[in-house]
């Protein structure tokens, strides 16, 4: 037996795999979302019997939501009868007639006001609204608070994460490179990484780029690559992190790629958008719209796939760890519920890299669309 | 209630088309398993396109 020789990597491995079962665990504690509670209980008093289930999955949704938004502090669970969150609070920069700054535990996780330098603000659904001493919150018609929103230049959740993401790329490179000096051979952690920029450059760059132009986005490429995939792997972590599941920071990387393609792109590729060679005038003109759409279709596909493939993980996982709470019969919805959360999980880690992956070998793709040299004698 | 019919019209087409990528692909990688690597990365790009366009449709459509 090969598991029998190395009980204590599977351990150590069985240990990881259900790390990301905690992360969820309180679904049905969670009191940030008292008021979809209140209002589906009201929606619910009249069927009854049939109100609780109702009520459970209402929490359940409004949990998953939470979760897949920005958020100004960390909550690793909280006790709902208390009213006790215990995680830790965040920084909240807001420019509001000059620079405010606070601790995100003043919200007290949106009950109470923050009264900063005389001026009152108060979280809501995430957002911090500025409102009177008495945290007064107006609505239009469709719902949608009125109140006048200061610019937030907080340290978020996703901002920390991404932040935390970028100081460890940082120290683990830096690391690799410094192990060069004393030989060829990379010391410590660098002999993991070596083998994966070898990957990142003989098989994504090199074959997709060309051997010549290569060089000048290495940077970009495993820059993107190694920030993706960890920030992936942050996600699977019991810390409630979802950032490459938020479509801001999907787009600005999709952004990324496609500055850097028109950029560096040569003569060749306009001529290729604009004045198609070796079709007739009248293709000529049909084509440049749709060439040009082309352009911008390109880094969409990119941010949609990053984005929904995350937030689809995240989702599909909370989900089946929603199923105990949700579910009538403990014995027999546990089982099933952490069997499937460890599998789902594990494909998630292999997701985690393929998203990356992907991200990566699109984006070298149509970087090398770009600079790659025509032969248009041979071919058109 | 629609918007379900519709994403799971969007899961079907993935899925065959998926099945038709996977399945060309381990064709020809029975056909040439020396070129099992290069056919590998083309089926996941094509896959990665096709992914794309699902979860574009799933989530306009949601």
């Amino acid at each position: 037996m090969v598991i029998s020789r190395k009980p204590l990597h599977v351990i150590a491995a069985i240990a990881i795999a259900i790390l990301p079962l905690f992360s969820f665990a309180n679904v049905s504690n969670d009191s940030v979302k008292k008021e979809a509670h209140e209002v589906h209980v009201a929606a619910d008093a009249s069927h009854g019997e049939t109100a609780e289930p109702q009520d459970k999955k209402a929490k359940v949704d409004a949990y998953i939501q939470h979760h897949l938004q920005d958020s100004h502090d960390f909550t690793f669970f909280s006790d709902e009868k208390e009213g006790k969150h215990y995680g830790f609070s965040l920084p909240v920069i807001l420019i509001d007639n000059g620079l405010k700054v606070f601790s995100s535990s003043k919200f007290h996780h949106g009950e109470t006001v923050a009264e900063v330098d005389g001026n009152f603000y108060k979280l809501y659904h995430g957002k911090i609204y500025k409102t009177d001493a008495a945290g007064t919150i107006n609505y239009d018609e469709h719902h949608h608070p009125t109140n006048a929103k200061p610019l937030d230049f907080s340290i978020t959740k996703n901002v920390f994460s991404m932040l935390f993401t970028s100081a460890l790329l940082l120290f683990m490179f830096i690391g690799l490179a410094k192990s060069y000096k004393k030989g060829p051979i990379p010391t410590g952690f660098g002999r993991v990484l070596e083998p994966l920029i070898l990957f990142i450059r003989d098989e994504i760059a090199i074959p997709n780029i060309g051997e010549k132009k290569y060089r000048k986005f290495m940077g970009y490429l495993l820059t993107v690559f190694f920030l993706i995939w960890l920030l992936n792997l942050l996600g699977m972590t019991p810390l409630g992190i979802n950032v490459t599941g938020n479509i801001a920071v999907t787009i600005c990387l999709a952004l990324f790629t496609y500055f850097i393609t028109q950029f560096s792109a040569n003569k060749d590729y306009w001529m290729h958008i604009f004045w198609m060679p070796g079709v007739p005038v009248p293709m000529k003109i049909i084509l440049m719209p749709i060439e040009i759409l082309g352009t911008l279709t390109k880094p969409f596909a990119l941010l949609i796939r990053l984005f929904a493939n995350i937030t689809a993980g995240h989702v599909v996982i909370m989900s089946l760890i929603a199923m105990i709470f949700v579910g009538k019969n403990l014995a027999a919805d546990l089982p099933i519920s952490l069997g499937l959360t460890l599998f789902i999980s594990i494909i998630e880690v292999l997701v985690a890299f393929l998203q990356a992956f992907i991200f990566t070998m699109l984006s070298s793709l149509f970087i090398g669309m770009a600079v790659q040299d025509h032969h248009h004698d041979d071919h058109h | 209630m629609y918007n379900l019919i519709g994403a799971g019209l969007v899961v079907i087409g993935a899925g065959l088309g998926l099945g038709k990528i996977g399945g060309s692909a381990m064709d020809a990688i029975a056909r040439q398993p020396e070129a099992a690597g290069k056919i590998q990365t083309a089926m996941i790009i094509i896959a990665a396109l096709l992914e794309g366009l699902a979860f574009a449709a799933l989530i306009l459509g949601k």
